[in-house]
């Protein structure tokens, strides 16, 4: 069997997807040891998406992440360090201890920020995509939110703005079934989030969300477009997170066992280590060498998250206004 | 030396920013070909396109939400409401989004962004077009606030506001935007948290915003023939607010007076008192007192509209009796 990619790109796929899984558990444990000083939402289960779209996009690109974005970050190229850091609250995470899980903000790699709120990233990605365009750059901004936020009023205003004026957009739907504990077929009467693409005259895509493969394939197609001035997309990615809305949580009882165990058997980067070995781009050994380093370097991240100093409290009213502004 | 009406000084401002930056663009319903309710964008579309003159759906959350992202990628958005009444449909944006950007980016990014609208009560707009929303955005820290009551000030802070890289809530009232005044041909700008004093004074000071500042200069040309000599402050920016030139006025007249539109609950009267109290205390010779709107919604009938907002009989009541305290 082959893959539409070449070794460099199917294995950078896996190593991110590794990156976002192996940080994450560390995530977990550190927010059972208490390291972790507030919330504490994984993306495990979910790494395909933001690792198949933002392996196309730039330093220059902008994306907009919902409180679900440690993932996001790291394939956007956050360093795993900054982002275990801020968990931390420390001064060298990527906010400098000032966000947290939910405001992990790294512009410099256009990481512009995880929010707390859901459905802003979709409006503020378009207002990207509008200054990408009055600005003539071939930039797109990207929103990664869940299905939660397509009941929100955001997603009707965004995306009727980012049609009707074509802008660089991609708004990305990582549809995981549940609004923290609240069924998608309980909030709405159609569970579907590509069909509604149509009502608002842009193009929209379903996908599996699992598979990273297929979310690279689509989302490059669409950045390009994207880039060349065709306007923006939604894809619907369908996928599933394995654990809890947020660390602490509890796991089942909104959901059923059956269901946990049947996603985690459709385990995205599992699926893709097989098909890397089955098109003999790597052997199992090779997959396995690049895991332990993977590893390695999450365990020196939270070591050296540890060991960072705190904020100085003399810094809270720093930045609240810019230098350039009277006084 | 040239006179032109507020709303001319204010799209002049805009006009020779935008001519100075491409990076400068205007959202809003009917801002582009119409040229704006209330005239602030007259023949800028011609000028500029739409993508510097965007017209949108009624869609206030979506184009501020929008705005914000823009703001964060190298553009320096100007939102026009029309009515700032409006913009309370995108407070999830205003109070969560905008003001904390910077901030939570440890200033790595800017938020050039200038949300303006009209305020005020008048004209029998009736309770959903004419709000003065001013304090809430005052008390959120990150914001700056300007509330301009001249054709000049109007011209000079609006061109502040478009060079900041701070968020600027930015304020119109109705009622001004036919007054005529002077206005230099040549350029100039208005810091932030510079206060104009109107009219100097000896007995009493009188801090007025927006609309209570030429009422309350009327009210102190009468009262002089019988001998009160009122001082006037326009602070015309809130956020911030320049508090040394309220403290050095107080501390010559011993006597304040807040007149202010709005309600005093919570307001900008109650803080300035605090502040005023708070340093200046030893210089206050009778109590400080704030003259406000009734602290009612805004009903629509004539003579209901004119008994929630301080008349100039009001003001002259109040610096009489304050003087005699």
């Amino acid at each position: 069997m082959n893959l539409k990619f070449d070794k460099t790109i199917s294995l950078g796929l896996y190593r991110q997807m590794l990156v976002i899984r192996r940080t994450e558990e560390q995530h977990a444990r550190s927010y059972a040891a208490g390291h972790i000083l507030g919330a504490c939402h994984t993306y495990i289960g979910e790494e395909a998406v933001s690792t198949g779209v933002c392996a196309h996009l730039r330093n220059d690109d902008a994306v907009f992440s919902t409180h679900r974005g440690h993932g996001h970050a790291l394939a956007k190229g956050v360093p795993i360090r900054e982002v275990i850091a801020e968990l931390f609250g420390k001064v060298t995470g990527c906010s400098q201890g000032r966000g947290g899980s939910m405001h992990l903000f790294s512009p410099e790699v256009g990481m512009m920020g995880t929010s707390g709120i859901v459905g802003p990233c979709i409006l503020q990605a378009a207002g990207a995509g509008y200054s990408f365009k009055l600005l003539q750059s071939d930039s797109v901004g990207v929103a990664f939110f869940g299905d939660g936020a397509v009941s929100n009023g955001a997603f009707h205003e965004g995306l009727t703005m980012a049609a009707k004026w074509q802008l660089p957009t991609l708004f990305v739907c990582e549809n995981n079934l549940f609004a923290t504990e609240i069924a998608f077929s309980t909030a709405t009467e159609n569970p579907e989030v590509a069909n509604r693409a149509a009502a608002y005259g842009l193009p929209g895509v379903v996908l599996d969300g699992n598979n990273v493969e297929t979310v690279y394939e689509v989302a490059g197609e669409a950045i390009e477009r994207a880039r060349s001035g065709g306007g923006p997309t939604l894809i619907e990615c369908k996928t599933y997170r394995t654990r809890p809305h947020s660390e602490g949580m509890r796991d089942a009882g909104y959901r059923t066992q059956e269901e946990i165990d049947s996603w985690k058997k459709r385990d995205p980067i599992a699926a893709w280590g097989e098909k890397i070995i089955a098109a003999n781009l790597a052997d199992a050994t090779e997959l396995e060498t690049i895991n332990e380093d993977i590893q390695s370097e999450v365990e020196e991240a939270a070591q050296y998250a540890m060991d960072s100093p705190w904020p100085d409290p003399s810094t809270i009213f720093n930045h609240l206004y810019s230098k350039t502004s009277d006084a | 030396m040239r006179e032109i009406t507020y709303t001319d000084a204010a799209r002049e401002g805009l006009t020779e920013e935008m001519a100075n930056d491409p990076t400068i663009f205007v959202v809003g319903e009917g801002i582009g070909p119409r040229g704006g309710n209330f005239n602030t964008t007259t023949g800028l579309h011609e000028l500029y396109g739409d993508m510097r003159l965007r017209d949108t759906g009624i869609t206030e959350r979506g184009f501020t939400g929008l705005c914000t992202g823009a703001a964060m990628t190298g553009s320096r958005p100007v939102v026009d409401y029309m009515f700032h009444d409006f913009a309370l449909d995108a407070l999830g944006e205003i109070v969560n989004q905008i003001p904390k950007i910077q901030y939570m980016s440890s200033g790595r990014l800017k938020m050039p962004i200038v949300l303006r609208g009209c305020i005020g009560v008048g004209g029998a707009a009736a309770t959903h077009h004419s709000g003065s929303y001013y304090p809430i955005f005052a008390h959120l820290p990150g914001f700056r606030v300007c509330l301009p009551s001249t054709p000049y000030d109007v011209k000079g802070l609006l061109k502040t506001a478009i060079r900041s890289d701070d968020p600027v809530i930015f304020m119109e009232h109705k009622s001004l935007l036919n007054a005529r005044g002077h206005v230099p041909e040549e350029e100039y700008l208005i810091p932030f948290g510079t206060s104009n004093i109107c009219r100097e004074g000896n007995h009493i000071t009188v801090v007025a915003l927006t609309t209570m500042v030429q009422a309350t200069l009327d009210v102190a040309s009468d009262l002089e023939t019988e001998g009160i000599s009122v001082e006037v402050i326009d602070p015309r920016t809130i956020a911030p607010l320049d508090i040394e030139t309220i403290l050095k006025s107080v501390n010559k007249t011993g006597r304040l007076l807040i007149a202010d539109e709005t309600w005093a609950p919570c307001g900008i009267g109650a803080e300035i008192a605090s502040q005023v109290v708070d340093r200046g205390f030893d210089d206050l010779d009778a109590p400080i007192r704030r003259l406000n709107g009734a602290h009612t919604n805004i009903p629509y009938s004539a003579p209901l509209e004119a008994a929630v907002v301080p008349q100039k009989d009001d003001i002259r009541t109040a610096l009489r009796d304050l003087v005699a305290e």
